[in-house]
């Protein structure tokens, strides 16, 4: 009680904290590396280097990063309100096929940057669509939310498999998979951002989806801070008795969150689908809609702090593909591993160290 | 009787400073609290206080000063070196858990060993023996969400004592209690007292404080400023020195001059969520330019009523007309284009978001007026002009609109629901308990600008559980007992007849 309700100033909250957790799950992975006989400073620094060494690390570096900008925005959203989407995996998978559809009727005839607003607007409505039915459950019948979202995962999932393997997959083909998008359907690489600073792209990913996920994160931040419908969200997720006192609409602000929420989760789809592999590809989301929450909580459901996170764990994708690639002995499962040290640290133990350092800033002078 | 040998102290504090940032909250107090003595702190909203208090009791610490227990200096790093010390807190909020039993709750944190079954017993006994000493009956087995606050407040107590306390501090505990509740409590506090126990007491009260207390100390903007033995002092003396200036301790208001009907009630009928009738049948009329008085024993439907007028509970049957128009069942933010406002009952659980910053909670309800900004946007600077506005006008204490609220006194969050409502000029006014938790000289004011609402023609319907406040306000009191309005007096009724229709015995 006594140290929860202090109020810490920004640069300790947002900056020292997180960065005190960073360091411990790195001192806890580096144990792990340590005991598998491998020397933890080689390994950071392969991790390091490749994701942020060339040019081409740093583009697969920043594509992660957008994906998981748009998937921890989803939560973040739902949280404000008061509510746990567990769903933006299903939700973005969803998502693909709204891009998707888009592109394949678009790119025959117009360039891409026509196509682009359309795919947006149709990820989005295939994504709030997913999330439409567990906020009306929670709005209308009080399901909770959690228990629906999960189970729309997988609802979402065999879905995608029956409209993939009957309904878009390429004749005669194996794969199950569209076409690939003719260039009126694909986003643009970044080629001339990573330009900018020197460096060569190469084969990486890195599209125009990312300057999408980095104005989302602005509309956001206007949404949550600046508008009434975010005054509104933000009451009723911290006290649902002082929104009924003020007229705020339950149910109705439910359902908008939610749709908004599933709605930026299905914008995640733009990125590999159209982005990189211009085609819709079975299981494309691939555990980004998780890593969201971790993103989310982790950036303290604030959009610079997601932009941060979602950065953080790029990196670890990034330098931790490369890293099991140069050390054998690191395999992919080791490389998770240590992401969940770093969400374990990062996301749930914020709390741990909070006491101690409230007492020290009290004692420091901070308080005086 | 009851002073003890004053030589002997419980407690003394040695120039204890306590700053938050700007808020110099604490600034060099010194206080001896004598052995086996009832010591009542005052003071204005923010003088620091609960600080002080919570700084006793190891939720802050001091940035200077010394604490000595029975002598010896003692450092109390968190609460559980305070209970260590036989200081127990009894809090402004209760902190018990809602749906575990008496037992479970006194039990929690001393559970003593892996097994229960072996502490419960135990527990059970000790329980017993204390609620024996000290004449306070609580069943053991009762779920605390259903018992009335009174006896949550006594859980509280009786969880004190279970773990050794000797010294006990209540922070307005008489804040929630219905008169006799208030009686009972300081029965106990006597009765503990008398056994050697020393107790310090929070309120705003200065009843209660001549009433029960044998050393008074008065608190003001951080500092003390006085201590006196309570036969020695009077109320006068005692508000003059908290507020530093003579206060206005009776109500100053002219005749009512009504005018036409403004809130119109017919056959109300509210049940609570397990579907007990709790409003029963109700109907009256406020009209334009007068204060009508609810007035009845805390739960006997007052609290359900308002709440169903206000829109935040549907009625299950009767009418609501506010100026003419049909107001039953219809939400609150339509009931405010009305021109309704409302001061809930509980300013933490529905007036105020606590994690909000002031001026975000001075638009709560309001929010979507288009002075606050165009379209769907907030105009920030606009909310915190307005904010700052009614800081001054209020003087609400630290003057800083970017504060959390939770950060502010408990009287002046209760301002900052105040002053929202009223500042709205609405054609109608629900106020319930309105000086909750508020000292003497923001009650004057506040007392003050309700009968400015009735004056300026304004109808106003007034819940509280203080019946001096109820009297003094109103210029007709209706009376609840179970559900039903049982009577109708003039504002002037005699306490004693209130009391037995309250009791639902004259009608
Ligand atoms: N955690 C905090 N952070 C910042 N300011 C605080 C904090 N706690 C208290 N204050 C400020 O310290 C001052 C003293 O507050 P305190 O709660 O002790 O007053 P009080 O005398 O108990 O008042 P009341 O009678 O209204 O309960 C107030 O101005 C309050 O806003
Ligand atoms: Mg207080």
């Amino acid at each position: 009680m006594s140290t929860t309700s202090v109020q810490l100033p920004g640069w300790i909250n947002y900056g020292v904290i997180p960065l005190i957790n960073l360091m411990l799950a790195l001192f806890f992975s580096g144990l792990v590396v340590w005991a598998i006989g491998e020397n933890p400073f080689e390994a950071l620094q392969l991790l390091v280097a490749g994701a942020l060494g060339r040019g081409e690390g740093i583009g697969f570096t920043l594509f992660y990063t957008t994906s998981f900008i748009f998937t921890g925005l989803s939560v973040a959203v739902a949280i404000h309100a008061g509510l746990f989407n567990i769903g933006s995996e299903g939700q973005a998978y969803l998502g693909g096929l709204g891009a998707a559809l888009v592109a394949l009727s678009l790119d025959r005839y117009v360039p891409w940057y026509v196509t682009m607003p359309f795919a947006v607007i149709g990820a989005a409505l295939f994504g709030a669509a997913c999330a439409a039915i567990p906020a009306w459950l929670q709005a209308k019948r009080g399901s909770h939310i959690v228990i629906t979202t999960i189970m729309f995962n997988f609802i979402t999932s065999s879905l995608m498999n029956y409209v993939l393997v009957h309904l878009l997959i390429v004749p005669g083909k194996m794969a199950p998979e569209t076409r690939t998008f003719l260039p009126g359907g694909q986003l643009p690489k970044l080629d001339w951002l990573i330009a900018l600073f020197g460096g060569k792209l190469g084969a990486a990913p890195l599209n125009v989806s990312f300057l999408i996920a980095l104005v989302m994160c602005f509309l956001v931040w206007v949404l949550i801070w600046r508008t009434k419908l975010g005054y509104e969200m933000r009451t009723l997720g911290i006290s649902p008795s002082a929104a009924g006192y003020a007229g705020i609409p339950y149910a109705k602000i439910v359902m908008i969150a939610m749709l908004i929420s599933g709605g930026l989760a299905g914008m995640m789809a733009l990125n590999p689908v159209m982005g990189a592999s211009g085609r819709l590809q079975i299981e494309f989301v691939g555990g980004a809609g998780f890593v969201g929450i971790a993103v989310s909580l982790m950036g303290r459901n604030h959009p610079a702090g997601i932009v941060l996170s979602a950065l953080l764990f790029g990196i670890l994708y990034q330098g931790g593909a490369e890293l099991s690639f140069d050390m054998p002995s690191i395999t992919r499962d080791m490389i998770v591993v240590i992401q969940g040290l770093v969400i374990l640290f990062a996301g749930a133990l914020e709390y741990m160290l909070r006491p101690a350092i409230v007492r020290l800033y009290q004692q420091v002078g901070g308080g005086k | 009787m009851g002073l003890g040998s004053a030589s002997d102290p419980a407690i003394e504090l040695v120039g204890i400073d306590k700053k938050f940032g700007a808020v110099h909250a604490n600034k060099n107090i010194n206080l001896t609290v004598a052995k086996g003595s009832i010591h009542g702190i005052i003071g204005e909203n923010g003088a620091g206080k609960s600080t002080l208090m919570s700084i006793l009791y190891g939720f802050y610490q001091a940035d200077q000063g010394e604490i000595r227990i029975s002598g010896r200096p003692a450092t109390i790093r968190d609460s559980q070196a305070a209970i260590a010390s036989g200081i127990g807190m009894v809090h402004q909020h209760f902190m018990l858990v809602e749906n575990f039993t008496v037992l479970e709750n006194v039990m929690l944190g001393a559970e003593g060993g892996q097994l229960l079954a072996k502490g419960t017993s135990s527990v059970r006994k000790e329980l017993k023996r204390l609620e024996d000493d000290y004449g306070m009956e609580v069943d053991p087995d009762a779920v605390v969400e259903e018992l009335p606050v009174g006896t949550q407040q006594r859980v509280e107590i009786l969880k004190a004592l279970y773990r050794g306390a000797e010294i006990l501090i209540l922070d307005e505990p008489t804040g929630v209690l219905t008169p006799p509740e208030a009686d009972h409590l300081f029965k106990v506090l006597r009765v503990l007292r008398d056994q050697g126990k020393t107790i310090i007491l929070i309120t705003h009260k200065l009843r209660e404080i001549m009433a029960i207390t044998d050393t008074v100390s008065v608190m003001r903007r951080g500092e003390m400023v006085a201590t006196r033995k309570t036969a020695e002092t009077t109320v006068e003396e005692l508000a003059e020195l908290m507020v530093g200036r003579r206060v206005l301790l009776r109500v100053e208001k002219g005749d009512a001059a009504p005018g036409n009907v403004l809130l119109s009630v017919r056959n109300l009928t509210v049940k609570d969520s397990r579907g007990v009738v709790m409003v029963d049948d109700v109907s009256f009329d406020v009209r334009a330019g007068e204060i009508v008085g609810i007035a009845g024993v805390a739960g006997n439907g007052q609290s359900e009523l308002l709440e169903a007028i206000a829109g935040i509970r549907k009625p299950s049957a009767g009418e609501v007309w506010i100026d003419g128009k049909p107001a039953a069942g219809i939400d609150p933010r339509r009931l405010r284009e009305l021109g309704l406002a409302h001061i809930p009952e509980d300013r933490h659980h529905m007036g105020l978001v606590l994690k909000f910053e002031e001026y975000e909670n001075a638009i709560l309800g309001y929010h979507r007026d288009q002075r606050f900004g165009r379209g769907p946007m907030l105009d920030l600077d606009a909310i915190r002009k307005e904010a700052e506005e009614k800081i001054a006008k209020y003087d609400i204490r630290p003057p800083n609109s970017r504060l959390r609220t939770a950060n502010f006194s408990g009287g002046n969050q209760q301002k900052i629901v105040v002053a929202r409502e009223i500042e709205r000029d609405p054609k109608l006014l629900l106020i319930g308990q309105p000086t909750r938790g508020v000292d003497i000289g923001a009650i004057e004011f506040i007392h003050k600008r309700i009968i400015d609402m009735r004056d300026a023609g304004k109808a106003v319907l007034l819940v509280s559980v203080e019946l001096d406040e109820v009297r003094s306000l109103s210029d007709r009191i209706l009376v609840m007992f179970a559900g039903k309005v049982v009577g109708e007096k003039s504002g002037d009724a005699n306490e004693q007849a209130l009391g037995l229709m309250m009791a639902g015995i004259a009608a």
